[in-house]
């Protein structure tokens, strides 16, 4: 663990988000460390989604405070935490179908040349360094994602959140959809991101996955955070009933 | 499209690799391009036959190319609307009342501020006008839609019926005529087009730019190492284009000046008529070179640029662009704002060949602009067409149109053809893309 007194990566205070009067997150706050994975769990509505949404700009937080490097920043849309070094990896993937891996890699931040025109070379060439990386097999560069296998498109949603330098990843279900190869590779690859410094918010239904990859777990109930945890401190048993009882 | 989605060379190389296939991938030809080609010259071929060849005359040809460049412009930019994910329902009474509104402004509002007719700037400041309106009505368009959250296909009917009564209301029931004399020239006409030596200009610095681009877009990709198609594919592709557009040019020069209107002018400059009487060649039509530099300019928007790459992946999946921190809001209200514009441009070309407006000018254009970008390809679930596709849709409907037209069918016929022929094409192209998953 890193000195007490430099401040955490990320840390969010007294985040409330509501739909239509429902508290989907209500008065929660976390923290993040560089090098540090944190599990966060919880049953379906829990609150786990929104509350990474609030930190990767989806969905703007109704109130508190969001703090990087203990400064406080503002974030209102994927843009401003994009600019804090935040990558998000959705469940959905939200990867554009109809385009093409390197479209989909640089969405919303292309590569263009000195007129402003895309450059589609220097974006293809860019993909194909860090698909090297992820998943050497890789070779489909101009066909629309749409027919590409589900385990290509999770390595490229993963590269997307990779290639910017990310300084803090928050991975929503990265291992949902994939086959046991697949799933064996995300998990190296959070080990890697990890031992970079990189700090990550892993939301997982799996809680064998949430055990063997994560620092802490924090558990969600009901919109709150019900107990924060240490991995070494605590069995299975002991976060499956806080996921369940909520206590 | 040719980079963000679209057919690429390496992924053709499915079921038998025999050696005429494999070559014929290594082309990486749009085969849904080149089927409308085909399609197209096959319904040429048939009126030819029909006609004994009248049909196939240069005049009759010119005029049937500018009967389709009201639509084909417009096309280009329901292309994007559809995109999109929307519909615009409104652009046949967006061109009524811009129509009417230049007309209006030659014939009665600028002469009445003490404007004379005869100055030379008088169409400049008309036009100016009247694509400031058609961009502001499609910009308010888009507002609605993408800040307020009202569904295109209602809003856009909404513009359909309320815009053509404003017309109504302008015009106060009346047709206007009689507008500047150089803003009929995008109208076309024996004098409305660019002349025959401009034309062979045209024409070469077109083969030029085409071989150009080819051996830029080679230089582009070996600059990363990447493979490039074979050079004989690209060459003979590039060869293919230059002699087309060499051909396209030498066919406008084809088509010569009627022999009364080519007399009085060598009476006029002092020429002696040769025996035969003088042939002035008369050139690619104003509205024809309106059609070809508005889909330069949308292919451009849309595969080269920021813009382009946003409506698609919004197209796409709406949500993903937004993730990805894009402005979806913006993007489909310019794309609104942008379909205004290019029928203002349309505007422009069926009131210079009217010389004026009717109440019912554009009135059903719609749903021509809608058909030629959809049987050009266009998605109606979003995400997927382009620009050139529609271009040559709007040509195919047409020409069939025309055609039969000209085959003394009643217009009767005539829908239910066009009707059968929206259907066909689409249910054809929905087949080929289920079968190629």
């Amino acid at each position: 663990m890193t000195a007490p007194e430099s401040p955490p990566l990320v840390e969010m205070r007294n985040i409330r988000v509501s739909y239509g009067g429902v508290h989907a997150v209500d008065d929660v706050s976390i923290d993040l460390r560089a090098g540090e994975v944190v599990g966060l769990v919880g049953g379906n509505g829990a609150g786990k989604s929104t509350l990474m949404r609030a930190l990767s700009g989806a969905r703007k937080a109704d109130s508190g405070t969001i703090l990087i490097d203990g400064k406080i920043v503002t974030i209102t849309n994927p843009h401003d935490a994009k600019g804090h070094g935040i990558e998000t990896i959705y469940q959905t993937l939200a990867l554009a179908d109809n385009l093409n891996a390197p479209a989909n890699l640089f969405l919303g931040r292309e590569l263009t040349n000195w007129i402003g025109d895309l450059d589609n070379a220097a974006m293809e060439h860019e993909t194909r360094k860090v698909m090297a990386r992820l998943n050497p097999n890789f070779t489909r560069f101009s066909s629309p994602v749409s027919s590409l296998s589900g385990g290509q498109r999770q390595a490229v949603a993963i590269a997307r959140a990779v290639h910017f330098n990310a300084r803090i990843m928050i991975m929503d279900e990265p291992t949902a959809a994939l086959g046991p190869a697949e799933t064996a590779q995300v998990r190296n690859l959070i080990r890697q991101l990890k031992a970079e410094g990189l700090g990550i918010f892993l939301v997982s239904h799996d809680i064998h996955d949430v055990f063997d990859l994560s620092d802490r777990i924090s558990v969600m109930y009901h919109g709150k955070i019900v107990g924060t945890v240490n991995k070494a401190d605590v069995t299975h048993d002991d976060v499956l009933s806080m996921i369940i009882l909520g206590r | 499209m040719t980079d963000g989605v679209g057919v690429a060379p390496d992924e053709l190389q499915g079921g038998k690799p025999s050696w005429l296939r494999g070559q014929v991938a290594s082309l990486g030809l749009d085969l849904r391009l080149f089927g409308m080609l085909v399609a197209l010259a096959l319904i040429l071929v048939y009126f030819g036959i029909r006609t004994d060849g009248k049909f196939l005359s240069p005049s009759n040809l010119v005029v049937l190319a500018i009967q389709a460049s009201v639509v084909a412009v417009m096309a280009t930019g329901m292309v994007l609307v559809i995109v999109s994910r929307n519909i615009d329902l409104s652009v046949g009474s967006i061109v009524g009342l811009v129509s009417m509104t230049y007309a209006m402004l030659m014939t009665e509002w600028m002469p009445d501020l003490g404007i004379r007719f005869d100055t030379g700037y008088m169409w400049i400041v008309a036009l100016a006008i009247g694509l400031g309106l058609g961009t502001a009505i499609g910009a308010l368009q888009g507002f609605v839609i993408a800040y307020m959250g009202v569904p295109s296909f209602i809003v856009t009917l909404g513009g359909l019926l309320s815009l053509r009564g404003v017309v109504w209301v302008l015009s106060e029931g009346a047709a206007k005529s009689g507008l500047a004399e150089p803003f009929q020239l995008l109208g076309g006409g024996a004098i409305g087009a660019i002349g025959g030596p401009p034309t062979w200009a045209v024409g070469i610095v077109a083969a030029v730019g085409i071989i150009a681009l080819t051996v830029y877009g080679r230089r582009q990709r070996s600059r990363f190492g990447f493979g490039v198609r074979p050079a004989w594919a690209d060459g003979l592709l590039a060869m293919a284009g230059a002699g087309a557009v060499v051909g396209l040019a030498a066919f406008f020069n084809a088509n010569l000046w009627p022999k009364g209107l080519a007399s009085r002018y060598a009476i006029a400059n002092g020429i002696t008529e040769p025996p035969g009487g003088l042939k002035i060649a008369v050139g690619i039509p104003w509205p024809v070179v309106l059609v070809i530099g508005v889909t330069l300019v949308m292919t451009y928007l849309a595969t080269r640029r920021r813009f382009g790459r946003e409506v698609f992946a919004y197209g796409g999946n709406p949500e993903a662009a937004a993730l990805a921190g894009i402005n979806t809001r913006w993007t489909i209200m310019k794309v609104f704002a942008l379909m205004g514009l290019l029928c203002g441009v349309s505007a422009a070309i069926a009131a210079a060949r009217l010389n004026g407006s009717t109440l019912d000018i554009g009135q059903g254009n719609e749903l021509y602009v809608i058909a030629a970008a959809v049987v050009g390809g266009t998605s109606l679930a979003g995400g997927i067409g382009t620009i050139p596709g529609a271009v040559l849709g709007g040509l195919v409907m047409q020409t069939l149109a025309y055609g039969l037209n000209f085959t003394r069918v009643t217009s009767a016929v005539q829908n239910i053809v066009a009707g059968i022929v929206l259907v066909v094409a689409v249910g054809f192209d929905t087949y080929n893309r289920r079968r190629a998953g």
